[in-house]
């Protein structure tokens, strides 16, 4: 589990959070929605130490992650997972040695070891034979699948994605959505997803946090979001005319 | 500002430095760069060296006009110009913006892309990983390329002064073999040294703290070249001071 307490953190005097709190249990997907400014991939940076807060804590499974040594973190970050929003894989790296970097770095295993971790992560992204191809070789959807294998290559206890569905089309946003369920089920992580897709967010969204300038604003499920009458997340949520139309129906 | 930038540069060292996760990973991240920085850059730096060393006896045969002065003397000045100054020098110029402008659009492109923060989320110690393998082969590998230099300058201005007539070969091998100091090519290592560690860990700070887009990553390779060619100019001056 994850829980943040009381987050504050400013770029000079334009402050981006402003004391968010909240808790992220692991085993289902945990959404932090909001539109563009309104601090979302700012307190996931916090979250995984990218950024410093001036307050607050985040805790993970009670160690407070803002309280530790470089060392005490390097050990924390062995166990996250993340998918960047461009997927941020190493260019002059093949599909395979992307996945296999973090075992070669971290673990004692052997080449077919490493080999067999490689292939099962490729399988569960459903890329099997794609070992040898080079990062610009592949479509984005192909790239945001080998980011979330290079996630969870290490078995990650924490997994973290940032906008999983920026620049894919809608069946692939699903495809994505739906992988980044079935892995936290699967291995009961903590995952966070940070995204304003309204898809991911009817779709997958078990627990949704909305920020709202720099303020955690509501949370609850996707269930209850369409029930809400807070006119601040209904203009976010429903800005379109066909989920207007969807919520007047629900 | 300019304390400021400083200031993170040596912070960056001191992070560059710490002990890497695995050796294994690092000595074939070194080899590489041995690769790029010394093989890779072997061609353009023996072109350079070979007809900077023609041109330098050329040069020196006409400015020696006087009967009372050997012409031997084309051969010793040629030997020690290219040994203290233009091998070491030039060289580490024209290898900054080789390399420099290539280490600092690699991981400046790495940084806008979030490769380095993948690395960073990972646990990896991202300027170490980075940047050490590239330190080490800069440090090595400029040397070696110096020495080669050194021997294809003087090898030019045999070729040079020969072909044009300006030194007959007798009087150009009698002048470079007379007097010589063994104590300048040790200067030339130093300065090599030197320049290797400005060369690849100066672009390697303008990269990795890029912020934006492509736009900056090319204004930072930039800044790399200009600020290493200083930094080189300037490092030339104060280790010639204290050494000769």
């Amino acid at each position: 589990m994850i829980e943040i307490k009381n987050i504050h953190k400013s770029f000079g005097d334009n402050k981006v959070l402003k004391g968010i709190s909240g808790k992220f249990e692991p085993g289902v997907t945990n959404l932090i929605i909001g539109g563009s400014g309104s601090g979302k991939t700012t307190l996931l940076k916090c979250m995984i130490g990218l950024h410093h807060p001036e307050e607050g804590s985040v805790e993970y499974d009670g160690r407070d992650f803002t309280q530790l040594n470089t060392e005490e973190r390097i050990e924390i970050r062995k166990e996250i997972g993340m998918l960047f929003q461009g997927s941020a894989l190493f260019d002059s790296m093949t599909v395979e040695e992307n996945i296999m970097f973090p075992l070669n770095m971290f673990t004692d295993q052997s080449r077919s070891e490493k080999l067999d971790r490689v292939n099962f992560c490729l399988e569960r992204v459903n890329l099997e034979g794609k070992n040898k191809l080079f990062p610009a070789e592949l479509s984005g959807g192909m790239k945001k699948r080998v980011g979330i294998a290079r996630a969870i290559a290490m078995n990650p206890k924490y997994l973290f994605c940032d906008e999983p569905n920026s620049g894919l089309d809608p069946k692939t946003s699903i495809v994505i959505d739906e992988l980044i369920k079935e892995i936290t089920e699967e291995y009961n992580t903590t995952t966070i997803v940070v995204t304003h897709d309204m898809n991911s967010v009817m779709g997958i969204g078990d627990y949704i946090m909305f920020l709202h300038e720099g303020k955690k604003f509501w949370e609850g499920s996707n269930k209850e979001i369409a029930k809400t009458d807070i006119t601040e997340l209904n203009d976010f949520v429903f800005a379109s005319r066909f989920m207007k139309a969807a919520k007047d129906k629900f | 500002m300019n304390f400021t930038n400083f200031g993170r540069y040596i912070l960056l060292l001191k992070a560059t430095f710490k002990r890497p996760e695995k050796w294994k990973i690092y000595m074939k991240a070194i080899f590489q760069q041995m690769d790029f920085i010394g093989v890779g850059s072997l061609g353009l730096i023996s072109i350079i060296s070979t007809f900077i060393g023609a041109v330098m006896t050329l040069q020196i045969a006409f400015q020696l006009v006087s009967d009372f002065i050997p012409k031997t003397i084309i051969g010793s000045v040629n030997r020690d110009s290219s040994i203290l100054e233009l091998s070491p020098t030039i060289s580490a110029i024209v290898l900054a913006g080789k390399i420099g402008s290539a280490i600092s659009s690699e991981i400046g492109t790495m940084r806008v892309t979030e490769q380095i923060d993948a690395l960073e989320i990972m646990g990896i110690n991202a300027p170490g990983y980075l940047i050490l393998p590239k330190i080490l082969a800069g440090i090595t590998m400029v040397p070696v390329l110096v020495i080669i230099s050194m021997v294809l300058s003087i090898t030019g201005g045999y070729l040079g002064g020969t072909l044009s007539g300006a030194v007959s070969p007798a009087e150009y091998i009698q002048g470079i073999t007379t007097d010589f100091n063994p104590y300048t090519v040790n200067v030339s290592l130093v300065k090599a040294f030197v320049f290797g560690f400005i060369i690849t860990s100066v672009p390697a700070y303008e990269g990795f703290y890029v912020k934006g887009g492509a736009l900056e990553v090319a204004q930072a390779s930039t800044r790399a070249v200009v600020v290493s060619c200083i930094s080189i100019l300037a490092c030339d001056y104060i280790i010639t001071q204290l050494m000769l």
